[in-house]
């Protein structure tokens, strides 16, 4: 019995790995008032970047493959920056361009390293039977880091009244641009390094779609958890347990495979609409989605 | 740098933002097809000479133009509408399905039985569409919610064609039955562009056009879409709107998958195959097109030539089909970061 939770847990925290480290970089980008529904994008060059570099030779160095997702990532996130901060288009569809761009790019590009062994995986640790990859233990110190960051420091404010009032930030001598284009430069560092788990530790390989739809949910999931880090990783932890359950349920139940892959996608559809009645949209920051242009309103 | 409005942007104005955003774009896919190893200039003629410069080619482009023109149609006043539908993926899909569960399950005559899978595609397309725009009623943000429809309408078609559908004569693959000979469309001769659906497809965008621009629908579409507050102060029902469009665009993407199974599968079969990523490129059609259903006659076709082109790619220069989205995503960011040159003057002193 209690084998089965165990097991329940790592996997839970496995998957909710990447989901946690991709939600947080949208809370950083989104309390600044940017969305960037990107982040499947961020995600796949940052999963390709990492195996480019783990996979070149057998001393490749991990920190240099975290490095390069983390660099990657942002460099896709500094399009969306320029695009929305600077030029103000739709942040909405700058996010969907920026997927495209993303998945397509990791595909194109990663054509030549499909099938090709990785020589240094992401060890996992063992605490008694208890394993546990560091990009876990990394993602959980940082949403509480960042809760403290948000709620209790200087920078976290200001960061915080550029996505609620930036007019207001702006004439206390907030600079709102500079603020918003590293805030989205984080978040996709940060999908960057989930994509990077996933290439050097989830799977330790690289395919063409190994996002698989997971950055999707991790922009559904900042809605969910109403934009707050330590919810973040409950939320994480929920959406992992619940992929653990379509694994253990998929082959020793009369139900259709094609039910589970579709859950976890009904299941955001839900839990939109849930949060949406319990009127959580409210918690979203003021001047999410909109461009500060100086001197209106 | 700054912006200053200008109070009247001309049409000439956008055209040439538009062209120069295309460049631009076409430009940025240079780069990373240096960084992948081609040549830029092998990729662009490849794409160019084999769509355009060869017959068999142009009746590739004209197959991908029908339910690119469809779909983007469609979106355009969804678009203009501050509907953001990105699920014709999943609309297609469904209208393919209802189109199928018609030509293959309902006994009709068989002068009525094409209209009847292009009025059930509509009716599926529209109902999926739907979900969304009663979503948004619970402030669900319909980009994420047709998205993740998109992701269900694949597992849906899946299940289908692998399990209580799945052909009797078919062994080892998963597709249904071939459709009955009445519920197939023609094709001009040695191509497979199923006309019918293209006359259909030109229709609709000028219905649209007329819709938008002349009834006092398209009157309220266009007020609910630029001034949400006004709208609401003139008592226009901005959720019966939505409403409205989310059954109009998903019914457009409905047609365009009863087109494709008609007119060129003729079996219900995986998703991959009946949609090239049609969902998505047509958001492109109708950016492009800016909100204008009737301009989408020539902005689909641009687009059916990159889709094309991609399989040209994928066959002479053995690159991914991925590179279509590439294709996709750079010309869809320069488009919408060019927007604000349609609008604004650009001034370079920074004095204010």
């Amino acid at each position: 019995m209690d084998n089965i939770v165990v097991e329940a847990l790592i996997r839970a925290l496995a998957v909710g790995t990447p989901l946690l480290l991709a939600c947080l970089g949208a809370i950083i980008n989104e309390r600044a008032g940017v969305v960037n529904l990107g982040v499947e994008g961020m995600m796949a060059v940052g999963a390709l970047a990492a195996f480019a570099v783990a996979s070149a030779g057998p001393d490749a160095n991990l920190w240099m493959a975290v490095g390069a997702a983390m660099l990657a990532g942002a460099a896709l996130a500094a399009l969306h920056a320029v695009a929305t901060v600077t030029l103000r288009a739709n942040q909405f569809v700058s996010g969907l361009a920026l997927a495209l761009i993303g998945t397509g790019a990791a595909g194109l590009l990663g054509k030549k390293y499909e099938g090709l062994p990785l020589f240094n995986k992401v060890a996992d640790w063992n605490w008694g039977g208890f394993v546990i990859s560091p990009f876990t233990v990394a993602a959980l110190l940082l949403a509480v880091a960042l809760a403290f960051y948000l709620n209790a420091t200087r920078p976290g404010l200001t960061l915080r009244s550029v996505g609620e009032n930036p007019a207001a930030a702006d004439v206390l001598g907030v600079h709102v641009g500079a603020v918003r284009v590293l805030a989205v430069l984080a978040g996709g560092a940060l999908s960057g390094v989930a994509g990077a788990f996933l290439a050097l530790s989830y799977r330790a390989s690289w395919a063409d779609n190994m996002t698989a739809g997971l950055g999707w949910i991790a922009v559904a999931l900042v809605i969910f958890v109403g934009w707050r880090p330590l919810r973040a990783v409950l939320g994480s932890l929920f959406f992992g347990f619940l992929y653990y359950l379509q694994f253990r349920l998929q082959g020793n139940s009369p139900v259709p495979p094609e039910v589970f892959s579709a859950m976890p996608f009904v299941l955001v559809l839900v839990v939109l609409a849930l949060a949406g009645l319990r009127g959580q949209q409210g918690n979203a920051p003021a001047a999410l989605g909109r461009p500060y242009v100086r001197g209106e309103r | 740098m700054r912006f200053v409005p200008l109070t009247a942007p001309s049409a000439a104005r956008a055209g040439l933002v538009t062209l120069a955003s295309v460049a631009v774009a076409l430009l940025l896919c240079a780069l990373i097809f240096v960084f992948y190893g081609v040549s830029p200039a092998e990729v662009y003629t490849t794409m160019l000479s084999g769509t355009l410069g060869d017959s068999t080619g142009l009746a590739e482009v004209g197959r991908r133009t029908i339910p690119l023109l469809l779909i983007g149609a469609g979106l355009a006043i969804a678009f203009r509408a501050q509907f953001f539908n990105i699920g014709g993926e999943g609309q297609l899909l469904l209208g393919a399905v209802f189109a199928a569960g018609t030509a293959l399950f309902v006994p009709m005559p068989a002068p009525v039985l094409l209209p009847a899978v292009f009025v059930m595609g509509a009716v599926g397309g529209g109902l999926w569409a739907l979900i969304a725009a009663g979503l948004r009623r619970w402030n669900v943000n319909e980009i994420l919610s047709t998205l993740m429809l998109n992701y269900i309408a694949v597992a849906l078609v899946t299940y289908l064609i692998a399990g209580p559908w799945k052909g009797k004569d078919v062994r080892g693959y998963i597709y249904t039955d071939s459709f009955p000979d009445a519920a197939s469309l023609p094709v001009v001769a040695g191509t497979q562009v199923h006309w019918p659906t293209l006359l259909l497809g030109v229709g609709v965008a000028l219905g649209l056009q007329w819709l938008l621009s002349r009834s006092t629908f398209g009157y309220a579409l266009r007020v609910v879409g630029e001034n949400p507050g006004a709208a609401r102060y003139a008592g226009l029902s901005s959720a019966r709107v939505m409403t409205v469009v989310a059954l109009i665009t998903g019914g457009a993407a409905g047609l365009a998958g009863a087109g494709e199974v008609a007119g060129i599968h003729h079996r219900l079969l995986e998703a991959g195959q009946i949609s090239l990523g049609y969902g998505f490129t047509a958001v492109i059609v109708a950016w492009l097109a800016r909100g204008n259903p009737a301009l989408c006659l020539i902005t689909a076709p641009v687009m059916g030539i990159i889709l094309a082109g991609g399989d040209l790619l994928k066959i002479d220069l053995n690159m991914p089909f991925r590179v279509v989205d590439v294709f996709s995503g750079v010309i869809l960011l320069c488009l919408i970061a060019s927007e604000v040159f349609v609008r604004n003057r650009v001034v370079w002193s920074t004095r204010e």
